[in-house]
């Protein structure tokens, strides 16, 4: 049997939000994870995929972990004191998954050299914190492609949250699918400045269909923009788990992240005295990111991008290989070769095509 | 900018406007009876939580709208039996009821999280209205709470300003003393106001979870509660202006997302700012008339009334 002894942590109402878990050290010792996420696990998009990690880890090694969570957490200062907390209360091993943690996790684990900690999409680094990001670009291009089969008015849109690296890149990896398999076909794309607010993100995706765009992606957490688009009558493409259920006349298919793979890799290193910091990008290569395809799609698309899902896995083809070149025709990526990550990690520019002026800031 | 997109902004700026006017109308009647609650976006919150649930569970719209007014009612009570009962301070416990609303919603709605709708609310077809070029799709094909929200409004300005009952109401709220010489209890009155204004803010929350974005999850009230409140003010207290607010700060809403694909360079958070920079604009100006005619503003709003001080 596996020990499934969750530790409740409440917030007082009020926003004292004082960490009052009673945390204990039982018989077998096992390697004690916590988990900070900055979302409800029940958000059914990005915190609620990294519980299922954190659900998959405590399968995969049973008696050698013992999990713990806390959800809703604000970035900055109450990020630091739960961080702290757990790393008094004996934890050997944090993962923080907001990128609003990262100077709250850089201090803590300076204070605490014998714990692990590993953050999610930052860029700080020490001997004792790594970081982890998904290539969701990969998954990006592949729905770009079914896009490019799928639209009739030519006309891709893009409910984007800010103008951060992560999010040009997966904008521009759905342009380039256009580009070589429905030259011509353009992204739109509309940006609400928040991660989280349904009405906001349901209204951006109506912009766009109001725009003639017939294929919606996301780069927001709430299954909104699907519902708008099922209501719509366009195609749709959900983000970070399967949306398929909210859309099941819209969605084509769903970039979905799936941490177990690394989480139980990290645990089982530092269980094994072999982690070191790391700069770790998950892609469809190990299965941290699936792409469920629905039905709706003809079975010749899903043949053709279950190729170019292998063809990135086996390492032949990278969405960023070059030529790449920017809305002013400029090359950013020469031929014969492909983004490296430095590149991919610092993109601050539009790919030739995109029907959109680049964002200022 | 195509047709097609300014059609759209239409389209949303009506719908926005209705679920800001249910709130403010609500919010408007609790403060004509001087009952000052800042806790509507908690009630907007209870109502959509609890409209999402009685909709997944029962399958009827009508009744899951009915289920989340009586909830808003009955949390608006709570500040009722606070402020009227024991005259404790409005602002405080109307703060303290958006913190604990907000917080409710949250627990109650924990299993629901990522669900799939129940029951939805969709647009209504009005036949060959519906087909008209802009009217059609602006005014008759909107969701059947964008029309409650206007018949809820109708009936507001009527029984305010044309019936006993809003006589008494309004005699609350101006002077809770000679309402209550003149035989109305003003406990009665004010309750029954803010349990009213509360239902009002529960259904425009379950215009949320029932049409506009039919899910629920943790803050999808999105500070819209708070520009309700502010409606009140901008609108003076009318039924109608409060109205006029609604399409107002509901076309900056919608103006806000459309505003970048229309080429204009301007900043949406400016945007979002508009309606409280209107609220001030509009307090100032009734400050600066104070001295020439009334307020517009309920005397009695804010004061608790207890009968042995009179």
């Amino acid at each position: 049997m596996r020990a499934v002894e969750f530790k409740r942590v409440f917030f007082s109402v009020f926003g004292g939000l004082g960490l009052t878990a009673a945390m204990s050290v039982s018989a077998a010792d096992p390697l004690k994870v916590g988990f900070v996420y900055t979302g409800p696990v029940g958000d059914h998009g990005w915190t609620y995929q990294h519980d299922q990690g954190r659900k998959g880890l405590e399968q995969a090694l049973g008696d050698k972990v013992k999990t713990m969570y806390v959800e809703n957490v604000a970035d900055g200062a109450d990020s630091e004191r739960v961080v702290r907390n757990m790393a008094q209360g004996g934890y050997d091993l944090i993962f923080g998954t907001s990128f609003g943690y990262m100077n709250s996790m850089a201090s803590v684990s300076r204070q605490f050299p014998d714990v692990t900690f590993e953050h999610a999409t930052g860029y700080k680094r020490s001997d004792n914190l790594g970081t982890y990001l998904s290539g969701s670009y990969e998954g990006r291009y592949v729905a770009g492609y079914l896009a490019a089969k799928m639209t009739k008015s030519n006309i891709v849109g893009y409910v984007a949250s800010f103008p951060i690296p992560e999010v040009i890149r997966d904008i521009n990896a759905i342009q380039l699918a256009l580009n070589k398999y429905n030259p011509g076909a353009v992204v739109k794309v509309v940006w609400i400045s928040t991660w989280f607010d349904p009405g906001k993100e349901s209204d951006a995706a109506n912009v766009l269909i109001d725009q003639g765009a017939d294929v919606i992606f996301q780069h927001t957490a709430s299954p909104a923009p699907i519902q708008a688009a099922q209501r719509r009558g366009v195609y749709s493409v959900g983000y970070a788990s399967d949306m398929g259920r909210f859309g099941p006349d819209s969605v084509i298919t769903s970039i979905e992240y799936n941490w177990e793979p690394f989480y139980v890799h990290t645990a089982q290193a530092v269980l094994d005295g072999e982690w070191v910091s790391d700069d770790y990008w998950g892609g469809l290569a190990d299965d941290a990111l699936k792409m469920p395809m629905s039905s709706i799609v003809p079975e010749a698309y899903q043949n053709e991008a279950q190729e170019i899902i292998a063809s990135i896995k086996d390492g032949s083809f990278h969405p960023f290989d070059g030529p790449v070149l920017d809305q002013k025709g400029e090359i950013r990526v020469p031929a014969g070769v492909s983004a490296n990550k430095t590149d991919l990690a610092s993109m601050d520019y539009y790919v030739q095509g995109i029907a959109a002026e680049f964002p200022q800031r | 900018m195509n047709e097609e997109s300014l059609i759209g902004l239409f389209v949303a700026m009506v719908s926005f406007g209705a679920l800001l006017y249910l709130a403010a109308l609500g919010e408007l009647i609790a403060e004509k009876a001087g009952i000052l609650n800042l806790g509507v976006e908690g009630m907007m919150a209870i109502g959509a939580v609890t409209a999402f649930i009685a909709g997944a569970e029962l399958n009827n719209p009508w009744i899951a709208l009915l289920i989340a007014m009586i909830a808003g009612a009955i949390l608006a009570t709570v500040h009722g039996l606070f402020t009227v009962g024991l005259g404790a301070e409005q602002v405080v416990s109307g703060l303290a009821l958006t913190i604990l609303g907000l917080g409710l919603a949250a627990y109650l709605g924990k299993d629901y999280v990522g669900r799939t709708p129940g029951a939805e609310l969709v647009p209504v077809d009005w036949g060959a209205l519906s087909d008209l070029p802009w009217v059609g799709p602006i005014l008759f094909a909107q969701a059947p709470l964008v029309y409650i929200a206007i018949l809820f409004g109708v009936t507001a300005a009527f029984v305010l300003g044309k019936t006993r009952v809003g006589l008494a109401l309004r005699a609350a709220g101006e002077s809770a003393s000679s309402a209550d010489s003149a035989g109305h209890s003003v406990f009665k009155v004010r309750l029954a106001a803010v349990a009213a204004g509360g239902a009002l803010a529960g259904a425009s929350g379950a215009y949320l979870t029932l049409t506009l974005t039919p899910q629920w999850a943790e803050g999808l009230t999105a500070g819209r509660g708070w520009i309700a409140v502010a409606l009140v003010i901008f609108g003076a207290w009318r039924p109608g202006r409060v109205g006029l607010g609604a399409l107002l700060f509901g076309g900056t809403l919608a103006l806000k997302t459309r505003l970048q694909t229309f080429g204009v360079d301007f900043s949406p958070i400016i945007l979002s700012m508009l309606p409280y920079i209107l609220t001030l604009f509009i307090l100032v100006l009734i400050s600066i008339q104070a001295r020439k005619r009334p307020s517009p503003s309920p005397a009695g709003l804010g004061l608790a009334y207890r009968r042995e001080e009179r």
